[in-house]
């Protein structure tokens, strides 16, 4: 494998980037219009732009992908997460165009992807389920009596579906079927698709998940597990491992597990198998992601395997050297996604531009990131700006790690969920362990951001100062504020006679 | 806030879509000559080249400049259609790009086109981009390989003011005005060749590829009878070691290359000049319907503050004058950020256009605003009325405002370029720092057909003289060879091949190479205004 096209953006395509780096390998970056000056096509080898930056005409455009991969001389294409990540035709495009999709077979996504049969498969291979429905339904009245049948509380769940959207938990039966139209809604106008399922809900439960690596021979062996009970609207914003609610016993058991669904699914390289763990320790599982995960960098720091580095080389036909015995889980690692939105405005969107960023450094600290002082964030894609993790030999010393980073970590501009984390991070509840998917609508439901009357004016002072001065670094900049990029920086790879001759 | 131009054009119209089908045509061929032209010498000379473990040109360039930036080529079509097409390029790229965000001008020979030897034209494109590098106070890195002057054309080549010789004349001087001057010897540079890197102020030699002599082994064997190697004779160990001809020893091209860009990191340049910017925006029209809008038959008029609500910032322009002298069009726009003042035709030009074109370029040169030039010009109007209200005065005072205003100006031919018109609106003549045309301009002194008329005329005015007539097939006769050299000689092509311009660029790079164009004027400082007298 020589050269591969990296169809994503942002810090996970800078990631990938940074793997084929470690490989000897070229990456070729796509952007959109608007991501011209954006890290990863900075950091590329090649990078050729694939259109305006609606995602269907740029990122979600598998023809213009495969065709810029062909031309390109790629031999693979890595998607990344999101985007055509876990979508079964465009892994089945590349495979007939002769190119090697980074990740599992079209198949796989396909039958991964759809969560009723997905779970069928899990049940008749013996595979613990949350009591639910078998079938998809729209007829509210049907939807009703199965409520019942199951024990209310209970969750609607859109039969296509992800990422929190079409998902209701309902308490009372008198609720029931306004909730369940509304799902029903969001899933039609977000999948396409209206039909939902029924599933016991569980309380307070937790968000265990098992990284999975399977190598072309079959050989398969889990990564221990990743907690990610600190969620938001279904959302996971702070991740760990290992997890607080394991034990040897009960982690030995949850892998095995992990293991017979990658094999029952014929699993081929990276994947994850998500479980929800209740109060009493039972353990059910919930689905397959079949794409390297955004909080992948967590299991890397435990385990010291570069999970990027071997979706490559699986895909290049490399075997994974390793047996389950010889996999290790050291230290303990957290990571907190920050996210360009206002904690305080009910985590409303904030794009506009980056006017500076400090980046937090020290042992034991990665930041995974697509962003620099000068981006601007638009509203066009997932608002995620990069991945703070942080690793010490125990969970306190992780955490204590992460508080300190988070306090080091500057973004001026616009409004992001770093002190919100911050606050997360040293909660008396958090630092007990006692993590569970709805800890922040239970304990952070009221936060406001802190308000700093302390050195103040000096503050504002000596930005005003930086600000007019410019940055101090050698070669001023062409314009009086200094923070106007010149044509050559905002242009990125161009020459005459290179761009689209005619839509 | 400036208004934004009210657009006027259908683009549902089929005289539309009959010239998009048009423009897209030219286009098609426009992009298959470039990559012909791009492709440097014949295949076996690629493969001996690489066989040598060196680098191509355009590989050089793309390891030296900064990687996923813009690279503003020139004159890619230097010497299209001369000397049997044998020399794509003239066998030498040259262009602005950046080394550690600075911008330099960088001068490549091809070897693989007849051994990176110096045509006529390679001579001009050469000597052309150091007048660009010292107008715009760019440093100039040399990657040279080259075995020195074609020889089989020595009388185009040696003895002229602009031959050679003037190559090293200019390093002097451009040395001298603090502009870098760096070298990477990268192949032979034999002779007078052997002067690039001398004149250097820091030179890069690469081990057991790299050679500097004024006169090679058979040169040496022939006056002295010894045998000596290249290597022996002038390679990287004696001019890092022993001469002191060269500065910095590499192991290879990539080595060579690293060292270039490390000697910029300490050249130690801050911006000479700045504009006030605002925050770059793209126009509100689609500059795609720019093929639309230009017509598939030239002699056929257009609306040019159509096509400049396509290259500027959210299409707005703050027009001037616009009820006076109506066939001339001058605002003031943002491109990419940067003010810029506009002159454009909308027709011929009469005293009035040419006094509104004064006018408004000596407030540019004032206000030390960049022009940019959009030219589609037959020329001056002609006929006893306008004789006599002095339109040759008044187009003079447009010349002279043009040939005076010390900003940096930049012309680009989008239509047809002919008579006086050129000269007022900025011609080769001129100076602009950068002259582009479009693939569908036209430029010669007159239009085919009324340089056959006007021949015509004379002739038959003679052969009456002497009691003779011509039939009208005759006069068709007469006509066709001039028509069809008007043709060939006014085409783009012809006109880039000979440097007439600084290349040829389609309608959707123009903003793009504007845009890095008046960046990279920026490093040079705009003097104050400094007229001569205007005939009033």
């Amino acid at each position: 494998m020589k050269k591969i096209l990296v169809a994503n953006r942002g810090e996970i395509a800078v990631r990938v980037i940074q793997a084929c780096r470690g490989l000897s390998i070229k990456a070729v970056a796509v952007y959109s219009e608007v991501d011209r000056t954006a890290l990863h096509v900075k950091m590329a080898d090649e990078a050729i732009c694939i259109g305006p930056p609606a995602p269907h005409e740029s990122y979600l455009n598998q023809e213009k992908l495969i065709a810029v991969a062909l031309e390109r001389g790629c031999d693979a294409v890595h998607p990344g997460y999101g985007f055509l990540a876990e979508n079964p035709e465009f892994a089945q495009r590349c495979e007939q165009s002769g190119l090697i999709f980074i990740g599992p077979r079209s198949e796989t996504i396909k039958a991964m992807g759809n969560k009723v049969e997905a779970r069928e498969l899990m049940l008749q291979a013996g595979i613990p389920l949350i009591p639910g429905m078998k079938e998809p339904i729209n007829d509210i009245k049907q939807i009703a009596a199965e409520a019942e049948k199951l024990g209310l509380p209970v969750l609607v769940k859109a039969a296509a579906g992800g990422g929190g959207k079409g998902m209701r938990v309902v308490r009372e039966l008198t609720r029931l079927e306004e909730e369940a139209n509304a799902a029903m809604r969001e899933a039609r106008s977000a999948f396409g698709d209206g039909t939902v399922f029924l599933e016991k809900w569980l309380d307070e439960p937790r968000h265990i998940e098992f990284q999975v690596l399977a190598d072309g021979t079959g050989h398969t062996v889990h990564l221990f597990e990743r907690e990610c009970s600190i969620q938001r609207r279904h959302q996971k914003v702070v991740e760990e491992t290992p997890s607080t609610a394991l034990d040897p016993e009960l982690r030995r058991q949850m892998g095995e597990t992990a293991v017979a669904v990658a094999k029952t699914a014929g699993y081929l390289n990276a994947g994850t198998v998500e479980f929800l763990l209740d109060k009493d320790r039972n353990y059910y599982f919930l689905e397959m992601n079949t794409r390297i995960q955004v909080e992948h960098p967590i299991t890397e720091f435990v385990t010291g395997i570069d999970l990027v580095a071997w979706q490559i080389r699986i895909a290049a036909g490399e075997e994974f050297p390793y047996r389950q015995e010889e996999l290790l889980q050291k230290g303990h690692a957290i990571e907190c996604r920050i996210y360009a939105e206002d904690p305080a405005q009910n985590f409303l969107p904030s794009p506009g531009k980056i006017h500076f960023m400090k980046e937090p450094t020290g042992p034991g600290i990665r930041n995974d990131t697509g962003i620099y002082t000068g981006f601007t964030v638009t509203t066009d894609y997932d608002p995620i700006l990069s991945k703070l993790v942080t690793y010490g030999e125990d969970r306190e010393a992780a955490r204590a790690r992460m508080v300190e980073a988070l306090q080091e970590y500057t973004i001026l501009g616009i409004h992001t969920t770093v002190d919100f984390l911050h606050d997360v991070l040293i909660h008396p509840q958090f630092i007990a362990g006692n993590t569970f998917t709805n800890f922040i609508e239970t304990y952070m439901g009221d936060w406001q951001p802190p308000v700093i009357e302390e050195y103040r004016e000096e503050a504002i002072a000596a930005a005003a100062l930086w600000y007019l001065t410019g940055s101090g670094s050698g070669r001023q900049p062409d314009n009086k504020a200094g923070s106007i990029p010149s044509p050559w920086e905002i242009t990125g790879n161009w020459e005459i006679g290179q761009g689209q001759l005619g839509a | 806030m400036m208004y934004r131009f009210e657009s006027k054009v259908d683009t549902r119209s089929a005289e539309f879509k009959a010239n998009r089908e048009h423009y897209l045509d030219l286009l098609v061929q426009f992009r298959e000559q470039l990559a012909q032209a791009k492709t440097g010498g014949p295949a076996h000379m690629h493969e001996r080249h690489k066989s040598r473990g060196k680098l191509t040109a355009r590989e050089r360039l793309e390891k030296l400049l900064d990687r996923n930036t813009p690279f503003l080529e020139f004159s890619t079509f230097a010497a299209h259609g001369m000397y049997e097409d044998k020399a794509p390029c003239a066998g030498i790229i040259t262009g602005v790009g950046q080394v550690h965000g600075q911008e330099v001008l960088v001068v490549a020979n091809d070897a693989t086109v007849k051994g990176g030897t110096y045509f006529p034209m390679t001579i001009k494109k050469h000597v052309r981009a150091q007048e660009i590098a010292l107008e715009n106070r760019l440093p100039c890195i040399y990657l040279v390989d080259s075995g020195g002057v074609f020889l089989p054309l020595q009388d185009g080549v040696f003895p002229d003011r602009d031959h050679f010789g003037r190559i090293f004349y200019n390093q002097a001087r451009l040395s001298a005005a603090n502009i870098p001057q760096i070298s990477i010897v990268m192949g032979s540079c034999t002779a007078g060749g052997a002067y690039v890197p001398a004149m250097s102020d820091e030179t890069i030699i690469v081990r057991n590829q790299g050679t500097i002599f004024i006169g090679g082994p058979p040169l040496v064997k022939a006056a002295t009878g010894v045998d000596v190697t290249p290597e022996e004779l002038g390679g990287a160990d004696v001019h890092c070691r022993i001469s002191g001809v060269s500065d910095h020893y590499a192991n290879d091209d990539a080595e060579a290359i690293q060292i270039a860009r490390n000697i910029m990191q300490n050249v130690n340049r801050p911006a000479a000049f700045q504009l006030d910017r605002v925050e770059p925006a793209a126009p509100y029209y689609d500059p795609e319907e720019i093929y639309g809008i230009i017509p598939a038959d030239l002699r056929q008029s257009f609306d040019m503050r159509e096509v400049i609500a396509r290259l500027v910032d959210r299409s707005e322009f703050h027009e001037f004058k616009e009820l006076y002298g109506a066939t001339l069009v001058t605002g003031f726009a943002k491109l990419m950020g940067y003010p810029v003042g506009i002159v454009a035709n909308n027709g011929v030009l009469f005293s009035e256009s040419a006094q509104k074109g004064a006018h408004f370029v000596s407030l540019c040169a004032v206000r030390k605003i960049p022009l940019i030039f959009l030219q589609n010009i037959t020329g001056f109007i002609v006929g006893k009325e306008y004789e006599h209200g002095g339109i040759a005065k008044d187009g003079a005072k447009m010349v002279h405002a043009v040939a005076t205003a010390q900003v940096p100006r930049f012309t680009l031919i989008i239509g047809g370029s002919h008579g006086a018109g050129n000269y007022a609106m900025c011609g080769r003549g001129y100076d602009p720092r950068l002259m582009w045309m479009w693939p569908n301009a036209r430029i010669s002194v007159m239009g085919g057909e009324q340089a056959a008329n006007v021949l015509l005329t004379v002739k038959l005015a003679q052969l009456e003289a002497e009691g003779k007539q011509m039939s009208k097939e005759e006069q068709e006769a007469f006509k066709a060879p001039i028509l069809s050299r008007y043709e060939q000689e006014g085409s783009p092509y012809y006109a880039s091949a000979r440097l007439w311009d600084d290349g040829i660029i389609e309608p959707l790079d123009t903003r793009t190479s504007l845009g890095l164009a008046i960046a990279t004027s920026l490093n040079a400082p705009i003097p104050d205004h400094n007229f001569g007298v205007f005939r009033m």
